[in-house]
């Protein structure tokens, strides 16, 4: 299990706070920079991107990236949803991890987004998160994970717009 | 209609269960009352001033006997035996309890119903023409993009937390009924020249504090492309509206900030990018679904009289009957707004009549609309008079569809939270003044909308007549628009001047019609009126 982590603490990115990681890889084990500071500084494998940033800026560069940290100041600002798709749509296939005000409801769609690890500011209660993992039997859309839409199953293999 | 397929019915049943497990949650207190409440609002559970208050979803406004009998059933045993049919086709239940909503979910899922994303800062419920299907004005039957766009937006992973709450309506005529040009967005099917279906999206139109009719976007979307499209306009929207300030959080301001030409090349750009991700689904989706809103089977051959001959069936039926695309049919509005009554309002033992009035008239199918009236949408004239004579027995045969008397009210201070000035007195009040004096006769078509507050949600600003309740120094206080429209010739209403009390603006309302009276040319709506001789004569009846 992971420490308590208080709301005032700004330095708890490193791996140790991540709860759930459905990665077998080694975790990156440097604190992640801004996306400002990435772009200028060639040897960092770690960015932090917050709501206000473009995902987009670093498109770029995605071959020196290892993880991808999204945070959520706030559960209710959902830029960070768009943010992780627009990565995995660009075939980044680092650790995209939701770090930040992660809250047992909204883990379900996070990982539909390409989320694939989470390091919530508090530690969430494992039983309500696998169950949330598990909440959808099905999916209506296509997303960022691999999981077909029921449009697909409705029509079989070759579906597909 | 539309059907549940295996699929359809897992999903709603996995969101009640995930529905109980967050209730429970929120009772054993392992959520707080800030976390739970986007949850329960995208259940349709708002907390209001005297209880818990649960809209339920009527995609696109069609409803069946099943499912309108379901809605008198939860009327009776969650509620105090009464339902509110809503501005944007769904119902509300203005008492009810916490610990029930759980269990009226899975009553409702029971008859392919649910309360799915009817409030929150994600797409809620989609609209649609009433009388899709039916209209003799119609290229195409809007609902099964509806339906493909309900399934898309359902529980979408990357759109659940918006900037704000996120609104589209569907319609396949020129004539809009949906108000479609005050929505986030607005659809028009359509054929281009070459005889294609296609899709016209109209982004950036609301009601609320800063009402704005919203800008054709893109002319023309195949349909095979709608949901890349519609997805390349919400992503655009996530990433950069407003999430300063909730009153500047909607698309629409989104648009005016940005300008909608550089909005229209942003969703451009994700579109084209979108394109390759495989996210539409198959044509065949579409056609699957179409397949389910096939024309129930017509009889051919019925002849179009009708026997006027008792007057007030003749007026009922000039007033509450719209034409039918087949030969032999109408479509017939059951008016929710008898004289001095709430609007929108219907009591269970109503529902079940209309219900059972539905499969014996009407295909089993009606439909609720952004009015707050029922729709039978396909009956046989020879039939017509046999289902007045049951609807007049009832009190349901109110004939003053768009008529003064058919007036839109939200909730307003009665039940609403967010309320200034209640609004169903108001209306209740104009309704009666105007059937007593039979005025309301003479005036025509006037279509009369009342808010409670800024929010708008009994659309004043779109009302030939609109009122606006305020609370100023804390009294009610009630301000008078005139001009507004939400059909093909959407326009805003203007305030006319300082406001009234409650019964002062019931007086305003008539002087306003007064002159109209006075004024009015022949053929001429009180719109028209307006439109010709401005504010002015308006003004100096009111304040002069």
């Amino acid at each position: 299990m992971v420490e308590q982590i208080s709301s005032t603490d700004s330095e708890w990115a490193g791996t140790d706070d991540v709860q759930f990681r459905f990665r077998s890889d080694e975790a990156v084990d440097h604190p992640a920079v801004t996306v400002d500071a990435f772009v200028g500084q060639t040897n960092a494998s770690a960015v932090r991107v917050e709501p206000g940033d473009d995902p987009r800026d670093l498109l770029p560069h995605l071959g020196r990236i290892a993880l991808v940290e999204v945070n959520f100041p706030s559960f209710g600002d959902g830029r960070g949803y768009s943010a992780a798709r627009i990565l995995r749509e660009a075939g980044y296939a680092g650790e995209l991890r939701a770090v930040g005000d992660v809250l047992i409801d909204q883990l379900s769609h996070m990982r539909r987004c390409g989320f694939d690890s989470f390091a919530p500011a508090r530690p969430l209660d494992e039983d309500d998160a696998q169950r949330a993992f598990a909440t959808w039997p099905e999916v209506y859309q296509a997303a960022a994970d691999t999981r077909q839409p029921i449009w697909a199953l409705r029509h079989g293999e070759n579906a597909g717009g | 209609m539309y059907q549940y397929d295996s699929y359809d019915q897992q999903m709603v049943d996995a969101r009640v269960a995930e529905f109980r497990d967050q209730t429970r949650r929120r009772l054993e207190g392992k959520l707080t009352e800030d976390q739970f409440k986007p949850l329960r609002l995208m259940n349709g559970l708002y907390l209001q001033l005297h209880a818990y208050m649960l809209r339920v979803a009527v995609p696109y406004g069609t409803l069946n006997s099943t499912q309108m009998h379901m809605l008198g059933t939860i009327a009776d045993k969650y509620d105090r035996g009464y339902g509110h049919f809503t501005t944007r086709q769904n119902i509300q239940y203005n008492w009810i309890k916490l610990e029930d909503a759980p269990d009226i979910l899975a009553d409702l899922a029971t008859v392919e119903m649910h309360a799915i994303q009817t409030s929150g800062n994600c797409i809620r419920n989609i609209s649609a023409d009433h009388f899709a299907g039916a209209a003799a004005d119609e290229v195409a039957d809007p609902r099964p993009y509806a339906e493909l766009l309900r399934q898309w937006s359902s529980f979408h992973p990357e759109f659940t937390y918006l900037p704000r709450k996120f609104k589209i309506a569907v319609i396949a005529s020129e004539t809009d009924r949906a108000a479609m040009r005050l929505h986030d967005i607005g659809i028009r099917i359509h054929r281009n020249d070459a005889g294609e279906l296609g899709a016209a999206f109209y982004v950036g139109g609301g009601m609320g504090r800063t009402p704005m009719i919203s800008p054709l976007i893109r002319d023309f979307v195949p349909l095979d492309r709608l949901i890349t499209y519609a997805e390349a306009c919400l992503r655009v929207y996530n990433r950069h509206g407003r999430r300063d300030n909730k009153y500047k959080a909607r698309i629409k301001i989104l648009l005016h900030e940005m300008g909608a030409e550089e909005y229209a090349s942003q969703v451009d750009a994700e579109y084209q990018h979108l394109l390759d991700t495989g996210i539409e689904p198959p044509f065949a989706e579409l056609e699957r679904i179409r397949a389910f809103f096939a024309d129930p089977p017509f009889v051919d051959g019925l002849g179009d009289d009708l026997d006027l001959s008792d007057q007030l069936f003749a007026q009922w039926v000039r007033q509450n009957c719209h034409a039918h695309k087949h030969p032999g049919y109408l479509s017939a509005t059951i008016s929710l707004k008898p004289v001095g009554g709430i609007p929108g309002d219907a009591t269970a033992e109503q529902i079940h009549l209309m219900a059972e009035l539905a499969k014996e008239f009407s295909f089993d199918e009606c439909r609720v609309t952004h009015a707050q009236n029922i729709v039978l949408p396909h009956v046989e004239k020879r039939r017509l008079f046999a289902l007045w004579q049951t609807l007049q027995a009832a009190g349901l045969a109110t004939p003053n569809l768009d008529a003064i008397g058919d007036i839109i009210a939200c909730p307003g201070l009665d039940y609403c939270s967010l309320a200034n000035a209640r609004a169903i007195p108001v209306a209740q009040k104009i309704s009666q003044r105007f059937a007593d004096s039979g005025k309301g006769d003479r005036i025509g078509e006037l279509k009369l909308k009342i808010s409670g507050c800024i929010n708008a949600c009994g659309h004043h600003h779109a009302g030939h007549i609109g009122i606006l309740g305020v609370d100023k120094k804390g009294r009610e206080n009630y301000q008078l628009l005139l001009g507004g429209s939400e059909g093909a010739d959407t326009s805003l209403g203007k305030i006319t001047g300082p406001g009234f009390d409650e019964d002062g603006v019931v007086d305003a309302v008539e002087k306003a019609t007064d002159v109209y009276l006075a004024r009015r040319e022949e053929g001429e709506r009180f719109l028209d009126t307006y439109r010709r001789i401005g504010m002015e004569p308006f003004k100096e009846a009111l304040y002069g």
